[in-house]
């Protein structure tokens, strides 16, 4: 995978490039290779100066984990530090747990393991075993442990070994954590954070490789992110703890290993924001995740053929932006959506919903979704790799939306 | 100075009356014609006897007998409560005994509606456990909550406005009969689906225990967990039960057995039916007591919550009891038994505190009468109080859905569907 450099630098037409408003972009040549992530706090700006390096054009193996891979060109006197996303995590939470001391983990081998993903190394010696604290593994039960301590003052973060795990805490995380705030009458707050990895990975299995992004999407009270870059994980991390509401963040088992230098100064990423990945004017590619690579590999192949396509990495998956996704469905009138859950009752169901009830007028053609298969994922390699979206199907779904 | 409730030494059945008898009676395990859990059938006894004894003896420190507690007082009086405690347990129990009536005549007039689960006759459990605690102390219970709510401090007319769904009500009538919530007196609810409030229990005993043992500050906060049989067969119970013997949390688990989930009676449930002996599986004491009588439950309650206190971790408390009514006020409770029923309305923990204030001359029956009559007008005052409230209004409905309300999202203009003005309203899209 590519890293993406922020460097300093001189002021250009894109320093003053405010993440959040995307009609700046339009300005870009279009056939311009530079990729701008944006850090979408808008109250940290940085400024994006003129040594973006080019991506480098690299064959990717779909189904492959993540890899860092050698930077172009080395900025010197650069800020920022580089490393990969499970430590981008990790010092995410570190920062929090520094910050305030009720900040918390919970989860089963988080303590003395340093986590399945590592994501907790080092911090059970630094903060001691109660703060970071090693479950039995009893997700209802810890999972509500941990709501009942975040009503009493506490900011737990629970891990959830595997995403797929927390259906056993779906009664705790559908009844306590979402509804509690409401049936309360706003009286307890539940400022949790759960995390963890799903998706996907490389032949776990069908139960190591489900999306609950789906299933919890329906529970009201609830806020759903998803990193995908070291950047994005850090900032999200950081802002899912700060936040009053209980935020579930989704991380993705094959993208822990990406390599990016992110900012020494401590930011945070907009939790109900979106991030414009690539700025374009035919089509409207909205994706989060581990999609958004395949999606990134598509539009490689796409520009080579004289498509110019705008890529958005949705990130909050509940609330939808709906103003950034609007804003580009009212430029390029086209949308494909590309998701690793499930063709039934997915994220892309809902959101191929909520654009057709909210631009409809602006579209030129219907919405397109791809998801992955409505099957187990299953062992056999090959096998897995049909179930998910590839990017050559991405390739053909746009040429085909924007005949 | 350890304390030690040795399993084997429980049931310690205290004498009511006042009997001079400083050697306790104990009936140590059921016979096998017993009539243990009030059943006219027999239990046969099991080998799990040995088994739990051997947990007893490996087990690190138990906590002392109620009986030594008990010895101790009665060396200096032989009663078991003052006047002045007398009495609050006194008004404490005719409080939930009238509210709850109360509510059943609500009901029926159609000022309450969903499910509504009565209290009655269980009183001397939440008054028996509930006073002994403070403010910062909390509780947490399941739809059976309105006494305990009331017991902790909630008034009633936050409780009663709560039940007819009105803005006044302590979850501003968004929670409704099954989850009574109190900040201010650390209720943490009410809960709807039974055990799913254990762990959650477990984790105001946790933050106790993060408070004290982190953060360094002064916290000697205990939790309360009141439950059911029924639950006793669910596995987010076992869960909290092995995470509170293992960290040594701050915690007391109640359960109240009244012998029936709905219709479906305890025995015909539940492989071995003496739930107490579950806590010396899991490392604590289980303690088993008469909980139609409240002076058993509060001497139990005491040594189960100074332990707690002193951070020798959580007890299991089961206390017999009955409900008098049926298990909702839609149960029309034709499944148990007359006789049954019979035997426990004999054992009506009010009546039972009554006759011991009276027979041992701590009060006089006028005073009794005229908390009777306190209450009668206190409970009056609060259906006053409810009825003359307002309803919710439309622009409640989309407020505490999120404590931060971005978390409704960005709408297509660009700004937060909180800043929409229709969104107070209770009018926007969301």
């Amino acid at each position: 995978m590519s890293s993406i450099i922020h460097g300093p630098g001189a002021a250009t037409a894109l320093s003053t490039f405010n993440p959040v408003d995307s009609k700046k972009l339009t300005n870009l040549s279009v056939r311009s290779q530079r990729y701008i992530v944006a850090g979408s706090d808008a109250s940290k700006k940085k400024s994006f100066g003129s040594s973006l390096t080019v991506r480098h054009s690299q064959k990717l193996i779909p189904n492959a984990a993540a890899v860092a891979t050698k930077k172009e060109a080395d900025t010197s006197a650069s800020t920022g530090h580089e490393l990969l996303l499970f430590e981008a995590l990790q010092e995410g939470l570190e920062e929090e747990m520094d910050r305030d001391a009720n900040v918390c983990v919970m989860g089963e081998d988080v303590g003395h393991y340093g986590g399945s993903y590592k994501v907790t190394k080092g911090l059970a010696d630094k903060f001691g075993d109660l703060r970071v604290l090693d479950t039995p593994i009893c997700e209802n039960a810890f999972t509500g442990m941990a709501i009942g301590a975040a009503m009493t003052g506490l900011r737990p973060v629970i891990e959830g070994m595997n995403m797929g795990f927390l259906l056993l805490a779906f009664n705790q995380i559908s009844n306590n954590c979402g509804m509690l705030h409401y049936t309360s009458g706003g009286q307890f707050t539940i400022p949790v954070v759960i995390r963890g990895p799903g998706g996907v990975g490389r032949q776990l299995g069908a139960e190591h490789s489900q999306r609950l992004e789906s299933y919890f999407q329906s529970i009201p009270g609830i806020q759903m992110v998803a990193c995908s870059t070291p950047y994005n994980a850090k900032g999200l991390m950081k802002a899912a703890i700060r936040s009053e509401n209980p935020v579930i963040l989704f991380e993705h088992v094959l993208l822990y290993n990406l390599k990016e230098k992110i900012p020494d100064e401590d930011y945070i990423c907009n939790l109900e924001e979106a991030e414009m990945v690539r700025p374009g004017e035919h089509i409207t590619i909205l994706t989060y995740s581990r999609m958004r690579y395949h999606v990134m590999q598509a539009a490689k192949t796409l520009v080579n053929k004289g498509y110019d396509p705008e890529v958005i990495d949705i990130r909050s998956l509940k609330p939808f932006d709906l103003h950034t996704i609007g804003n580009s469905v009212k430029k390029t009138h086209r949308v494909l959506i590309v998701e690793e859950c499930m063709r039934t009752g997915g994220i892309g169901a809902s959101l191929t919903a909520a654009i057709n009830e909210n631009f409809h007028d602006y579209l030129d053609a219907p919405v397109m979704c791809l998801s992955s298969q409505d099957v187990p994922t299953p062992y056999a390699g090959t096998l897995e790799e049909w179930t998910v979206v590839q990017p050559a199907q991405i390739v053909t779904a746009v040429e085909q939306l924007c005949q | 100075m350890a304390t030690a409730f040795a399993p084997t030494k429980l049931t310690a059945t205290l004498p009511l009356h006042g009997s001079q008898e400083n050697r306790l009676v104990l009936p140590i395990r059921l016979a096998p014609h017993s009539s243990f859990l009030g059943s006219t059938r027999s239990l046969t006894l099991h080998s799990s006897r040995r088994l739990n004894h051997a947990h007893a003896t490996r087990r690190s420190p138990p906590v002392v007998g109620v009986q030594e507690v008990v010895k101790e007082k009665k060396s200096i009086n032989s009663l078991l409560i003052t006047k002045e405690e007398g009495l609050v347990l006194y008004e404490d129990m005719i409080l939930g005994r009238s509210f709850e009536d109360m509510c059943a005549q609500m009901y029926y007039r159609g000022k309450m509606f969903g499910f509504v689960h009565l209290y009655n006759g269980q009183e001397a459990v939440s008054t028996g456990f509930i006073k002994l605690l403070t403010k910062s102390d909390s509780v947490v219970s399941t739809y059976r909550d309105h006494v305990h709510a009331l017991s902790k401090g909630v008034s009633a007319r936050a409780v009663m406005s709560e039940l007819f769904g009105k803005v006044t009500g302590c979850c501003r009538g968004q929670g409704g009969s099954m989850h009574m919530f109190s900040k201010e007196h650390n209720m943490l609810g009410g809960f709807a689906f039974i055990g799913e409030g254990i762990p959650v229990a477990t984790g105001a005993a946790f933050s106790s225990k993060y408070r004290r043992d982190v953060l360094k500050q002064d916290c000697e906060d205990v939790t309360v967990a009141f439950f059911g049989d029924g639950t006793c067969n669910n596995g987010q119970f076992y869960e909290c039960l092995n995470m509170a013997a293992l960290w040594k949390l701050p915690i007391i688990f109640v359960v109240e057995n009244n012998l029936w989930a709905i219709g479906m009676s305890h025995l015909r449930a539940t492989s071995d039916p003496e739930i107490w002996k579950k806590g010396p599986a899991f490392g604590m004491p289980g303690v088993h007591v008469d909980g139609m009588d409240v002076l058993k439950v509060r001497e139990v309650a005491k040594e189960a919550v100074t332990r707690a206190r002193r951070g020798e971790g959580p007890t299991l408390v089961e206390c017999e009891t009955y409900r008098f009514r049926g298990h909702s006020l839609a149960d029309p409770d034709e499944l148990r038994d007359a006789a049954e029923k019979a035997k426990y309305a004999a054992r009506d923990p009010i009546a039972a505190l009554k006759k011991y204030l009276i027979e041992n001359k701590l009060v006089k029956e006028a005073e009794l009468k005229s908390i009777e009559k306190k209450i009668d007008e206190l409970v009056e005052e609060a259906v006053e109080f409810a009825d003359a409230s307002p309803q919710p209004g439309r622009s409640q409905l989309l407020e505490n859905v999120f404590a931060d309300p971005k978390g409704f999202g960005i709408g297509p203009d660009g700004r937060y569907r909180c800043e929409d003005p229709k969104f107070t309203e209770g009018t926007a899209q969301v």
